[in-house]
């Protein structure tokens, strides 16, 4: 999909509404190709590659809106999603703080898109899996995981003249290693696929899983903790929904009286910005805004919020950027986290604990308590004792029920930041942690 | 549908494969939700490709399309027969599959009431109706509810001349009210949390649910909850609502034994299981009354995995998995039976529309309905209840397992003494289901379907269904969510 072809479309799609009586439109149209090899047992056992496009229409008539997709972009399909959407609309109750079509504004052109990750082909996936296989399987062990890469067009179009695209690719490559009684895990994405090596994935996850071998039952308890990027990641990254004014509106958010709090230490900044060069997504938002960076929290207080354009409105303030397509219940949110990181490093963070664990990953992470924000799951695929500032054992998994309020108060150490790419929230930006008396609840059999 | 299903089926047939099989679908959905007195989302989508899965020199290939030209559906099946070429590269044993007959057959799910013939106007009107009444409770900060429905034909062919026509229509329905209060958030759900019930039924499922009738208890538990008392931390007998029950099994059962996750399949993702090949037949899973079954056929209810044909063309079976206590069955795919040295595969495998192999999914895996009265399950000494999931996590192997619920109450002698708030309980997996020592009759049995099930990579979601009675179990620990 190209600009002028998703211009073509939209011709159709306001030729369709201005036959329907309607001027007020609005157009998401998506394509993206995606292919993913994974393999288990040592073996490739699933194989696959997935086109799709999609187009959505929403009119706005006299305060009322609503929106139909299609994945059919001929003209009849064209027509008759427009025809659906204008007949949904009429049908809803007009809404007085539905704000008009986004009008048009300057797109930043991050260059996230590349030829060689686009046309990575089953052939290329698969030499990398066989050698990171070979990897894993030289040390004795059984390794499963991804390798995937695709490319993505995403165009947002309006009657009042938006016109805003976003072209991407995007490559990921996961493993699992495994020995008798333990794991080890390594993941990384990158819009460009060779800004990560599957080898060394490999031999990662080989190291761990052999590191981790005839693991120890520990009793719950308070820990010192070393989290890696991955596991802060998946943890901290699912409270950035609460950093939504509509979230807070709605009396759903963390948030709710505690803006301009000191809620976490000093050494907490977070900033949503997604021109950062580590991360990835358009430059705009589902409503065509551009995205602002936003100062999250700095220094441990809360500064800044998420605001989609009715949110924005009602607050009297300017749009950020964040808006989901209308309509939503959700409002908006920030999307391109970015965690401000330190100088120390995972090993000095070991070096300097008498006690502790090691937590590559987390798994199966909920919301226990929506206002504390304390959050349950297990860790997973290489947790490691650390006594006397070493890593001396494997230890069987714990289950945690930590309060991130708490748990980003008693940040001792942070890495610099990276791109990290877990398995429970989207990919974000995030240093690894040093954390004391992190609440490990029970632990598992493995 | 049948010709393009064909079509795809010769293209890559063409090209030399041992085994090939192909799902063309046509999808329509429509989602309506309303918030706080006002429409929210509302939205009508259609969708139609198709997906080639091919078995070729011992290695599987699957590409999707939504580009039906003749030379879209010729590109995907070059593509699938090409990744399956690329496979052999890593390629250990060859696949081999578990026989399976040829079948011909169309099907409709059953339902009365067609969904996208009910005007939205008149849908919409009853979310309002609800929302104003949950919001007529003070204190009540955030009234959501929503509808969902879907429609979707599939049309499977295979080179074993298989030729399988069946259209499902699903539908779901709930609401929840939220209040924020002095720095703490509660919430009650009906009929089930995330989004209600769904069940394989048309338009009747949401008169049925009587949703307006139950909001001002709702609303009313909502925002008594911030003056209950905190569900203490301790060993106690507990006793689940059908939902949560349907949800425990759904983890702490239905996971377990899927058969490509015993074998490895899932290791990187969604795990493994604790289930591995030599408990069967030999486990004692539960208690002598747990009796589990993987039921997909009609004749089980109306849930998410209902259908007639599974998505490589096997019917519909049950399965018994939990007999008397002990673990007896996994569920399997015609590649899993024949590794396990299964004759035929029990028909679960299932795929996340036209764009995504299908993987080893739960259909219906449900809890019998017991013999005990519903008073004699609430009826224990010193119990505490619990209704409505708030929070649910699980082990990588499925052993340890935690669940928050939305409410819950203190009971003496089948009476309830005080409501509490925030209560939640955890386990180990056999331990909980051998715990098991009372479970209610047929009449409080309640297929629930649980519409966000995740698996696969990339991520697959598939809807699910889980009967369950209220149950109660002997000393279960309570309350280690808000420990320490």
């Amino acid at each position: 999909m190209r600009d002028k072809e998703a211009a073509d479309v939209f011709g159709q799609v306001t030729e369709a509404a201005s036959a329907g009586g309607v001027t007020e439109i609005e157009a998401i149209l998506s394509s993206e190709t995606q292919a993913l090899t994974r393999f288990a047992n040592n073996t490739i056992h699933q194989n696959v590659s997935e086109r799709t496009m999609h187009l959505s229409v929403r009119p706005v008539i006299e305060g009322r809106t609503a929106r139909a997709g299609t994945n059919r972009l001929d003209r009849d399909a064209i027509r008759r999603v427009v025809d659906e959407a204008i007949a949904i609309a009429r049908l809803t109750e007009p809404d007085s703080e539905l704000p008009p079509l986004a009008e048009p504004a300057g797109y930043a052109q991050p260059v996230r898109q590349f030829e060689d990750t686009a046309a990575a082909s089953p052939e290329e996936r698969a030499r990398a899996v066989t050698e990171a296989i070979h990897a894993v399987e030289s040390q004795g062990q059984t390794a499963a995981g991804i390798y995937s890469t695709g490319e993505s067009f995403y165009a947002l179009m309006n009657s009042r003249g938006v016109a805003a695209s976003h072209r991407e690719t995007l490559a990921r490559f996961s493993i699992t290693a495994m020995a008798a009684d333990s794991s080890g895990w390594a993941k990384a994405s990158a819009c460009h696929h060779t800004a990560f090596q599957p080898l060394q994935l490999a031999q990662t996850a080989a190291r761990k899983a052999a590191a981790s071998r005839d693991p120890r039952e520990l009793a719950p308890g308070r820990y010192t903790v070393v989290l890696e990027p991955a596991a802060v990641l998946d943890l901290v990254g699912q409270m950035f929904g609460d950093f939504s004014a509509t979230a807070i509106r709605d009396g759903r958010s963390f948030l709710n009286d505690r803006i301009g709090q000191k809620l976490f230490g000093d050494n907490i900044t977070i900033h949503d910005d997604a021109l950062d060069p580590q991360q990835s997504g358009p430059p705009f938002d589902g409503e065509g805004v551009p995205r602002r960076r936003l100062t999250l929290v700095e220094r441990g207080v809360v500064r800044e919020i998420a605001y989609c354009r009715q949110a924005a409105a009602h607050a009297g303030v300017e749009p950020t950027g964040h808006g989901f397509p209308l309509p939503n219940e959700v409002g908006e949110a920030p999307m391109n986290i970015v965690i401000a990181g330190a100088n120390s490093t995972v090993d000095e963070m070991i070096a300097s604990t008498e006690r502790g664990i090691l937590v590559t990953r987390f798994w199966y992470i909920r919301e226990v308590d929506p206002y504390e924000k304390i959050f349950t799951g297990m860790t997973r695929d290489g947790t490691f004792l650390i006594e006397a500032g070493k890593v001396t054992a494997g230890v069987r998994n714990f289950r945690f029920n930590q309060s991130l309020i708490e748990m980003l108060s008693n940040v001792e150490a942070l890495s610099a930041a990276v791109r990290a790419s877990g398995e429970e929230v989207f990919d974000l930006v995030a240093p690894a942690m040093k954390v004391r008396a992190f609440n490990f609840t029970e632990t598992t059999r493995f | 549908m049948n010709d393009l299903a064909l079509q795809a089926l010769d293209a890559v047939t063409r090209r030399g494969v041992s085994y090939a099989d192909v799902r063309a679908i046509e999808t329509r959905g429509r989602e309506i939700a309303t918030k706080n007195g006002k429409v929210g989302h509302v939205s009508g989508s259609e969708s139609m490709g198709l997906g080639i899965r091919v078995l070729a020199h011992g290695c599987w290939g699957f590409a999707a399309t939504d580009d039906l030209t003749r030379e879209g559906i010729e590109a995907a099946a070059g593509l699938a027969y090409r990744i399956a070429l690329a496979s052999v590269a890593a390629r250990k044993h060859p696949v081999t599959l578990a026989p399976e007959e040829a079948h011909r057959a169309t099907w409709v799910s059953p339902y009365r009431s067609d969904p996208f013939s009910i005007s939205i106007d008149q849908q919409v009107a009853l979310l309002l109706s609800v929302d104003a009444e949950l919001r007529r409770q003070e204190g009540v900060s955030l009234a959501e509810a929503s509808m969902h429905f879907e429609r979707q034909r599939q049309v499977f062919a295979s080179t074993l001349g298989s030729l399988v026509d069946q259209t499902r229509v699903t539908s779901g329905a709930g609401f929840s009210a939220l209040s924020y209060k002095d720095g703490e958030i509660q919430r009650r759900s009906y009929p089930n949390s995330f989004g209600g019930q769904y069940q394989l039924k048309g338009y009747e499922l949401v008169e049925e649910l009587r949703l307006l009738e139950n909001a001002p208890r709702i609303a009313e538990e909502a925002v008594a909850l911030h003056s209950a008392d905190q569900c203490p931390e301790g060993e106690f007998d507990l006793i689940l609502d059908s939902s949560q029950l349907g949800l425990q099994i759904h983890e702490s059962i239905g996971h377990p034994i899927e058969l490509d996750r015993v074998l490895g399949s899932e290791a990187n993702y969604a795990g493994m299981s604790f289930l591995t090949l030599d408990q069967l037949r030999r486990l004692q899973y539960g208690s002598e009354m747990v009796n589990v079954v993987c039921d997909a056929r009609q004749e089980h209810g109306p849930g998410l995995g209902t259908f007639a044909f599974d998505d490589e063309g096997v019917p519909a079976r049950s399965t018994d998995i939990i007999r008397n206590g002990q673990f007896v069955g996994y569920m399997t795919s015609r590649e899993t039976a024949a590794q396990v040295g299964e004759t035929k595969s029990n028909g679960c495998m299932r795929a996340d529309g036209w764009g995504r192999i299908p993987l080893i999914r739960m259909t219906n895996v449900s809890l019998e309905p017991g013999r005990q009265s519903l008073d004699e399950v609430m009826g224990a000494e010193h119990a505490i209840y619990m209704e409505t999931n708030r929070s649910w996590s699980i082990d990588d192997k499925r052993y340890n397992f935690q669940f928050g619920c939305e409410i819950g109450w203190e009971m003496r002698n089948g009476q309830r003494v005080r409501m509490l708030k925030n209560p939640s309980y955890s386990g180990i997996s056999t331990e909980f289901w051998n715990a098991c020592a009372a479970i209610a009759g047929p009449e409080h049995w309640t297929l629930w379907g649980v519409p966000n099930c995740g698996k696969g990579q990339p991520e697959q979601v598939m809807g699910t269904g889980h009967g369950a009675s209220p149950a109660r179990f002997r000393k279960i620990k309570v309350g280690s969510a808000y420990a320490g």
